[in-house]
């Protein structure tokens, strides 16, 4: 072809034209903003008053303040101005905050012990079910199994429902076996709910890692074992890392069991955020202080296994 | 190095049959070569060597010993992928080095062992290149570097010039059978190319739904193939099978083939009138108006040296090879002579060969 019949050609098939790559990123960047404005809202609103954070039209600009965070680590009495001029100076910036709305700290409030449960049922649920997934899709992947699609297809209708469905059930088995706001009772429950899905999505990814890597192994002297930890793991890397975030992801939000099951000992973040209440009502700040601690260690993992994601969702594209 | 024997293998999973039955010894130092279509059973036989798979019936036996149900690592072989299996995380080194370091060798050791092995295969040079960065020769330098490393008592190798170009796989057959000139250690070599085995091979076992067809070295499967199978499988063209019926007695030169009498190797057993066929490998026809067989010239395939025609006649199509200097008109009805000496007759109904004074000394599965 000549360059003149080249350049006649309107657009290539495979190069998009300037136009719809404008378009198109037009429509990602609309996209991001519309997801991105309610968490930029919710950041925001954890540094205003209580009035700013109420007030309509509501405020973009306004005065900082720390008292949403002050509130959600605390718990405060009133007291008259009286008591208040008695007491000895502040010792600490936060006191004298409080003491500014005719109020002194009586103590901790439950947040740090509540997100300590969330680290440990959200984080020790994945690593369960990523574990238990991952033994599970490799033998499905590598071995001959009796019904092995009977038994896939269990696993896999475990999720045909949502687990709610069954939370009367398990609010009873669980009273029976003494396991209503345990931490063990939470990481039992959101393990089981994920472990399907850990199948499922490792097994795609054993699948398309070639057997003989790890035959090689074997015949080189590695025994079954030690195969899949130093052969086949550090390749399954990605598709552990993709599910690894999806089972934490749904373990960190979910609500309706944590209601149920949990109420002192064992409560996550979930059910304790809705019921941080101040003087007359909800104490926005403090609970949108609350949340944007919530979302911190989530960003924290996906950012640092981004790569591995990103590398996860594309997998299996490119034979390499 | 080791003498490798196999004792009625059979292999089946669920309903299907892989291998049948097949006893054989492999001896040592030699560079066996298992050649057949796809699906007829040669890489589950490699890999029950291997130890990849446990036999449903037969025996393996290593230099004597037992290994059916050892598994993989205790055999001491090395196997060698198709897909050459290099671990990606790990460089060339650490690739060569890795049987020597699940065997728990020293460190210095291992550094010794590997760049002699990678000296042997001169690619001394890439040994702290990432193997994705490799041209497919020396991936699959790199996976015979790490069969090498271990000096096992066999190598195992399937398939392994699959992923090459042509190219270069003419080069790595010659490589290959360089380097088992050098460490003679007993190949099995896992291979449905007939060229492949051909050229590198001592032995070939002819293998076919699952049984072993004929054992021999490459110039007996091809000048005296067992079966009818074992003739159209070596050989580009194959062998022509031009069908007649007859009876057979030992003693005779010539069989009684349609309405004339053709000469052929000396029959050295008898057998009543059935459906047999004349095999004629292409390069053993000529042209001459004389010929017993007539036939008109369907087409001609030029191919430098040579050109392969092919001739309708009454008993179906037959491809003949020719010099490129025999001139050749499409149409023209022409007689075809064969060369007696190299005629093979073979039982329609068993498709077994017939015995005859160049068949002695051939070995059935």
């Amino acid at each position: 072809m000549t360059a003149a019949a080249t350049r006649s050609t309107a657009h290539s098939i495979v190069e998009a034209s300037p136009r719809t790559k404008a378009f198109a990123g037009g429509l990602v960047i609309l996209y991001a903003v519309i997801t991105i404005l309610p968490l930029l809202w919710i950041v925001a609103t954890a540094f205003k008053s209580q009035s700013d954070a109420i007030a309509y039209p509501p405020k973009v600009i306004f005065e900082p303040t720390l008292e949403g965070y002050v509130n959600l680590f605390t718990v405060r009495t009133r007291q008259t101005p009286d008591f208040i001029a008695k007491l000895p100076p502040p010792e600490t910036w936060y006191d004298q905050l409080v003491r500014k709305r005719d109020m002194v700290i009586a103590g901790p409030s439950k947040v740090v012990p509540r997100f300590v449960n969330s680290l440990i049922i959200g984080f020790g649920s994945t690593f369960l079910a990523v574990f238990l997934g991952t033994l599970a899709a490799y033998a499905f992947s590598r071995f001959r199994i009796p019904l092995a699609d009977d038994l896939l297809f269990f696993i896999l209708s475990t999720r045909m429902m949502p687990p709610v469905a069954v939370a009367i059930p398990i609010y009873l088995m669980y009273r029976q076996l003494n396991l209503t706001d345990t931490r063990l009772g939470m990481i039992l429950l959101y393990t089981a709910v994920n472990v399907s899905l850990a199948v499922w999505l490792l097994k795609g990814f054993i699948d398309e890692i070639p057997r003989e890597y790890e035959e090689a192994a074997l015949v080189d002297g590695y025994t079954r074992l030690q195969a899949l930890r130093k052969v086949v793991l550090p390749q399954a890397v990605t598709g552990i890392a993709a599910t690894a975030i999806f089972c934490l992801i749904f373990s960190w939000n979910e609500y309706a069991f944590a209601v149920l099951l949990t109420s002192g000992e064992a409560q996550t973040m979930p059910p304790f955020i809705p019921f941080i209440i101040g003087e007359g009502g909800q104490d926005w700040p403090a609970v949108a202080a609350a949340t944007t601690l919530f979302v911190v260690p989530i960003v924290m993992f996906t950012v640092l296994l981004r790569k591995h994601l990103l590398r996860g969702i594309t997998f299996g594209a490119v034979r390499k | 190095m080791a003498q490798i024997r196999i004792e009625n293998l059979r292999k089946s999973f669920d309903q299907f049959t892989a291998v049948e039955g097949s006893t054989f010894t492999i001896d040592d130092g030699t560079f066996f070569a298992m050649l057949g279509p796809s699906g007829c059973g040669k890489t589950t036989t490699l890999r029950m060597i291997a130890g990849l798979e446990l036999p449903t019936e037969g025996k393996i036996l290593l230099d004597g010993e037992d290994v059916t149900f050892h598994r993989a690592a205790a055999r001491d072989i090395a196997f060698v992928f198709q897909l050459f299996a290099l671990y990606p995380h790990m460089n060339v080194g650490e690739n060569i080095g890795f049987p020597l370091k699940c065997q728990g060798m020293a460190r210095r050791e291992i550094r010794e062992r590997v760049q002699e092995t990678a000296r042997m295969l001169r690619i001394e040079h890439l040994l702290s290149s990432k193997t994705s960065k490799l041209s497919g020769g020396d991936r699959q330098r790199v996976a015979l570097g790490r069969a090498m490393v271990r000096r096992p008592k066999a190598f195992l190798m399937d398939e392994p010039l699959g992923a090459l170009d042509a190219e270069f796989r003419h080069l790595m057959c010659g490589e290959l059978r360089d380097l088992h000139d050098r460490i003679k250690a007993t190949t099995v070599y896992v291979t449905h190319d007939q060229l492949e085995a051909m050229s590198m091979a001592d032995q070939i076992a002819v293998m076919n739904k699952g049984r072993v067809e004929q054992i021999g070295t490459p110039q007996e499967v091809y000048d005296r193939p067992a079966s009818m199978f074992v003739a159209d499988f070596i050989g580009a063209p194959p062998m022509n099978f031009l069908r007649f019926e007859g009876g057979l007695r030992s003693g005779d030169r010539a069989v009684s083939f349609h309405d004339t009498s053709l000469a052929v190797p000396e029959i050295r057993e008898d057998r009543a009138s059935a459906p047999l066929a004349l095999g004629v490998r292409p390069e053993h026809i000529r042209f001459a108006d004389a010929g017993a067989v007539r036939g008109e010239v369907f087409g001609a395939e030029y191919l430098g040296t040579t050109q392969i025609v092919t001739v309708d006649t009454a008993y179906g199509r037959v491809a003949a090879r020719l010099p490129s200097s025999a001139s050749v008109r499409i149409g023209e009805t022409i007689g075809l002579e064969f060369n007696a000496e190299r005629l093979a007759l073979f039982d329609i109904g068993s498709g077994l060969a017939i015995r005859t004074a160049i068949g002695e000394g051939q070995r059935h599965g």
